[in-house]
């Protein structure tokens, strides 16, 4: 019961962290964005224009709903709501630092450790272009259906150099559970020592995989408006663009968990922390780690330019499909030679 | 009822509802999304026989990139409610024919079989990766690499098909 209580508490703490990660995302975003091209970016609202999140939800809130009349009412709802809630999901199994210990009683700071949480994850985020393709068809618009086609194809595309850049991972591992994964590495060195191109691999897809540029293709402004979103207005965009910050947030966790250690740091044991001030610092490294990537996904975003569409079919299935493959094909021979296989 | 017979009966009953929903809906983006809710309910059925990594898979591989697949080619086609061919008597005879000695075979074939429940053990992890890699890289060896031999053909042969015209 006691259990049952902190993991539905954790459950809202989750959800609430990643929704104001997300908010305040999209303000280091603009901030990253206008130092990179030498600007002040948002500084109105509040001290340094640390406001702007909260003034931009109440303006979403505020904004006139917009459904188009000649489109599918209910499908066009179910979209974002799809977004939303599939971008939501993939926090139930990463772990998030170690034990709590709150009355004597200890518990994990991960809602559920699923014996193959990598294949949930994988699945939550194969079934997250429904939110996409739905929207985009029920606005019956033509750049709406055009952005979800690409978006479409692309995801799944990039989702098999995905999942065959884990296979990897796996093999050295040999554990489908983000618990156990994270154990290892406290034990040994990072994944990354072990699979380098494996995490190129699965970083490269990850940008894919979350519609952001170089790979936004399917909310390209310059040949399709607004792509799959053209249409929408109101919260119901809010949603859209919140699920994509929330699926970064999530991704830069995956990311961390899976070849940076994850809520483990250098010489843990050599600081001499303990119960529950060790936890804490594992959570505030984890959430550093978590911070870094998102810079990173930023800043590839205003750095590097959009490709085109061949390009980038041509680089998920000529380029890291095969290398993707030859990963799986090179851990296998070095671990047969290493003896790690009996 | 223990909760996991509420969950079994409120997952049959999507199932089967989303099921019928396929063919009866006259709009084939419906058809689909019915389908794949279809596809998540069984799903559920995998996790409550404990078969977690089948159900996995399950959603991965239908829901998760065949469904989206089709529904890529219908969106594309843009298939909607007004178009709906007219469809000549013969087809609708050699439909309900077809679908008629189907239900015969389905009928005949399990009247014939004796059907044994088997009750599950509790607790089993038949259905955990380690015990099912286990069995199949054991036991169905053989069958396994088979199949995947077919899967590489189809997927030759649709290569095949598509490369064919840019060839001459």
């Amino acid at each position: 019961m006691e259990l049952l209580v902190f993991k539905a508490l954790l459950v809202v703490v989750v959800f609430l962290v990643s929704l104001g990660v997300a908010a305040y995302a999209t303000y280091g975003e603009r901030k990253i964005a206008a130092f990179l091209q030498d600007r002040v970016g948002p500084d109105r609202a509040g001290p340094f224009g640390l406001l702007q999140p909260i003034a931009d939800g109440v303006k979403m809130f505020m904004k006139e709903e917009i459904i188009p009349s000649v489109s599918n009412k209910w499908l066009f709802i179910l979209g974002p709501c799809i977004a939303m809630l599939t971008a939501s999901m993939t926090g139930v199994v990463i772990p998030w630092g170690g034990e709590l210990s709150i009355g004597g009683s200890k518990f994990d700071l991960q809602i559920v450790d699923l014996n193959i949480g990598i294949l949930y994850l994988l699945g939550v985020v194969s079934t997250g272009v429904y939110g996409i393709m739905i929207g985009g068809w029920a606005s019956n618009n033509k750049y709406s259906l055009l952005g979800a086609l690409r978006a479409s194809g692309q995801m799944i595309s990039y989702e098999i150099a995905m999942g065959l850049a884990i296979i990897g991972l796996v093999m050295t591992t040999g554990t489908l559970s983000l618990k156990e994964i994270v154990h290892l590495q406290d034990a040994g060195y990072a994944n990354i020592v072990y699979q380098p191109l494996g995490f190129l691999i699965f970083f490269i897809c990850a940008f894919a995989e979350l519609n952001r540029a170089p790979f936004d293709m399917p909310e390209c402004e310059t040949e399709l408006i607004g792509g799959y979103h053209t249409e929408y207005s109101s919260m119901k965009l809010g949603f859209y663009l919140f699920a994509e910050y929330i699926n970064m947030f999530i991704s830069s966790a995956v990311i961390v968990t899976l070849y940076f250690g994850g809520y483990h740091f250098p010489f843990e044991s050599l600081t001499g922390l303990e119960g529950n001030l060790l936890t804490l610092v594992q959570v505030l490294v984890f959430m550093g780690k978590v911070f870094f990537f998102m810079f990173f996904f930023m800043w590839v975003r205003w750095t590097i330019p959009r490709f085109r569409y061949d390009q980038l079919m041509h680089l998920g299935w000529k380029v890291l499909l095969p290398l993707a493959l030859i990963n799986i094909f090179a851990t296998g021979i070095i671990m047969w030679l290493n003896g790690s296989l009996n | 009822m223990s909760p996991s017979t509420y969950v079994f009966w409120f997952l049959t009953f999507v199932a089967i509802i989303s099921a019928l929903n396929v063919v009866l809906t006259k709009n084939a983006v419906y058809s689909v999304l019915s389908l794949i809710v279809t596809f998540f309910a069984i799903a559920g059925h995998y996790f409550l026989m404990n078969a977690q990594f089948l159900g996995i898979v399950h959603i991965m591989v239908y829901a998760g990139a065949i469904m989206v697949l089709f529904l890529y080619v219908i969106m594309m086609l843009n298939l909607n409610e007004t178009f709906e061919t007219n469809k000549d008597t013969f087809f609708h005879i050699a439909a309900v024919v077809s679908a008629g000695l189907l239900m015969v075979t389905m009928i005949g074939a399990f009247a014939k079989t004796d059907i044994q429940m088997q009750a599950m053990a509790d607790n089993s992890n038949i259905g955990y990766l380690e015990e099912l890699g286990k069995v199949l890289f054991n036991e169905f060896l053989l069958p396994f690499e088979i199949a995947s031999v077919l899967l590489l053909a189809a997927m030759v042969g649709a290569v095949y098909l598509s490369k064919k015209e840019i060839k001459d």
